[in-house]
């Protein structure tokens, strides 16, 4: 570490980005970021932050088969994503088992599954990878997947963005007018495993779950609109991750343990200080001063 | 629209029976509405009342039996814009980021393009709905600031905005302020004049008795359905709450 660099703001900020490895991670981890962030917003007023761990813990085997089948990872994350999600519908319709019951023990079988896949396949998969994230060692095909994922969901969620508010707000209402719930409900779906994957990357498959609401959970404490909310959350999340890169790279920190850790850091903020929601209210302690 | 069976009719539900994985919601329920007609639908919590709502609007399939709506399916009808669902105040995520101008624009959502652009006719039923529920003063308000009958109207105002021709209200009258009711009542007077065909739950048996041309009395299936002075009757009403008295319920009939 070059300690004596340490002493001002810019080096802080400018000598890392004299590093390929950094500049590439930087970018890839914003573009991450910004996707995770976008659908925050819907996973969080939706209620599935429970359903994006299941997701995103259930990719792991899909991503090991993958692997091992020299296929893209996404490929088979996004199987078995949207897989892990059709199973737990089916065992909640047919059981009498709780729903959240149902989940937990899905994803955990899945979960398992891969962590027994990786011991008996070896090969060249790296498990602390895929478990913790390594931005800063992805690789070019690893690069043009994710770009062209993240490109996916944006598109997808942009041009479906108010449907799929209004099937978050009043399912109902949707179906009455003619609009088809089935197919927002699994564009969500599809949506969510993709983020998953991409998202896998930055933080990995244990924490990709915060990416998928921490910033949307940030959002919602600050804004009553739900343009103003995509945004706040977009934006959270790209400041945390790039907090994370720098801070990882000049405390030698586990990378995608410092995003998370900044998203962290940023929602407990807002919900000390949110003007409206936080519990001091900002702007009632400003009035004060008046 | 050849049917001529079903013509006179805007809403033909024939021995409609609803289940959720085996479990028995509503069965064999009939209802024939005509058009400018109010409908009152009474009974107990779990009677089926919101199940009716649902198979009606298509948001729950029926088992069996059959839907008409203008002598066509409630596809046809969704497509269309026929029906206008408000929800019950306890059924909508109060805290939702969205204001009052965007829960009345989604009720044009439906005959909107695929990215939702509202059009100049679209912003104009839009304010013109939002002026009719008095709610003007509120475009922009987050819904969870509103009170109880500001909600409750601007659910309204997304129904007059979508330009139905069918009304159905989960308890409209519940928990509402006195201005609210007052302005709901004269609003069902103006809907029944523009010849608009309203089904509406309610707890509130003097509602049904100011306003309501007929009564579907439910528990599970019908259990009597007619013009309201003819159907109202207290044994009609024990029997559909299962045995407890009307006066028990609703305090002695003055």
């Amino acid at each position: 570490m070059e300690l004596c660099s340490f002493l001002t703001l810019d080096s802080f900020i400018t000598d890392p980005l004299t590093h390929g490895f950094m500049r590439k991670a930087l970018l890839m981890s914003s573009l991450v970021a910004a996707v995770c962030g976008f659908l925050s917003s819907y996973l969080t007023l939706k209620g599935w932050a429970l359903m994006g761990d299941a997701v995103s813990h259930s990719v792991m085997p899909g991503v090991v088969v993958a692997y091992a089948l020299g296929l893209p990872f996404s490929l088979g994350a996004f199987i078995f994503g949207v897989g892990s999600v059709a199973l737990i519908g089916f065992i909640k319709q047919k059981s009498r088992v709780k729903e959240d019951t149902v989940i937990g023990l899905v994803f955990t079988g899945f979960f398992a599954l891969g962590i027994v896949l990786v011991s008996k396949i070896k090969s060249n998969i790296d498990l602390h990878s895929i478990l913790f994230g390594s931005p800063l060692g992805i690789s070019l095909s690893d690069v043009k997947q994710t770009i062209f994922i993240s490109l996916l969901v944006v598109i997808l969620l942009s041009i479906f963005r108010k449907d799929l508010m209004l099937y978050c707000f009043d399912p109902r209402h949707a179906k009455t007018v003619g609009i088809n719930v089935f197919f927002l409900h699994y564009l969500l779906l599809t949506c969510l495993s993709l983020a998953a994957v991409v998202g896998l990357q930055s933080v990995g498959i244990i924490l990709v779950v915060a990416m998928l609401i921490t910033p949307g959970a940030t959002a919602y404490l600050l804004t009553d609109k739900f343009d103003n909310m995509t945004v706040i959350s977009v934006l959270s999340a790209i400041i945390s991750s790039l907090i994370g890169i720098y801070v990882s790279f000049w405390f030698d920190l586990e990378t995608g343990g410092s995003i998370v850790l900044a998203q962290t850091f940023i929602f407990l903020f807002a919900f000390l200080f949110a003007p409206r929601y936080g519990i001091f209210k900002l702007k009632k302690l400003f009035a004060g001063y008046k | 629209m050849e049917t001529i069976n079903y013509q006179n009719f805007r809403v033909e539900a024939e021995n409609i029976c609803v289940d959720y994985n085996g479990k028995v919601a509503l069965y064999d329920a009939n209802l024939r509405l005509q058009p400018g007609q109010i409908c009152g639908l009474v009974g107990m919590n779990g009677a089926g009342k919101t199940t009716f709502f649902n198979a009606l609007t298509g948001f729950v399939n029926i088992s069996k039996g059959k839907i008409r709506i203008n002598g066509e399916s409630v596809r046809s009808a969704q497509k269309d814009q026929t029906i206008a669902y408000v929800p019950q105040n306890e059924g909508i995520d109060s805290q939702f980021p969205i204001s009052v101008w965007d829960v009345v624009m989604m009720g044009r959502y439906g005959s909107m393009n695929i990215f939702r652009c509202p059009r100049e006719s679209d912003v104009q039923a839009v304010k013109d709905a939002i002026d009719r529920v008095d709610l003007t003063d509120h475009l922009s308000t987050p819904i969870g600031n509103l009170s109880g009958g500001q909600r409750k109207r601007t659910f309204l105002a997304r129904a007059i905005a979508q330009r139905a021709s069918i009304l159905l209200l989960d308890e409209p009258f519940s928990g509402v302020d006195i201005r609210t009711e007052k302005l709901i009542s004269q609003l069902f007077i103006q809907f029944k004049n523009e010849g608009k065909t309203i089904l509406l739950s309610t707890h509130d048996m003097i509602h049904v008795r100011e306003f309501c041309d007929l009564v579907l009395l439910i528990n599970k299936t019908v259990v009597a359905y007619g013009e309201t002075s003819e159907v109202f009757t207290p044994e009609n009403i024990t029997t559909t709450f299962g045995g407890i008295s009307p006066d028990f319920l609703f305090g002695p009939e003055s």
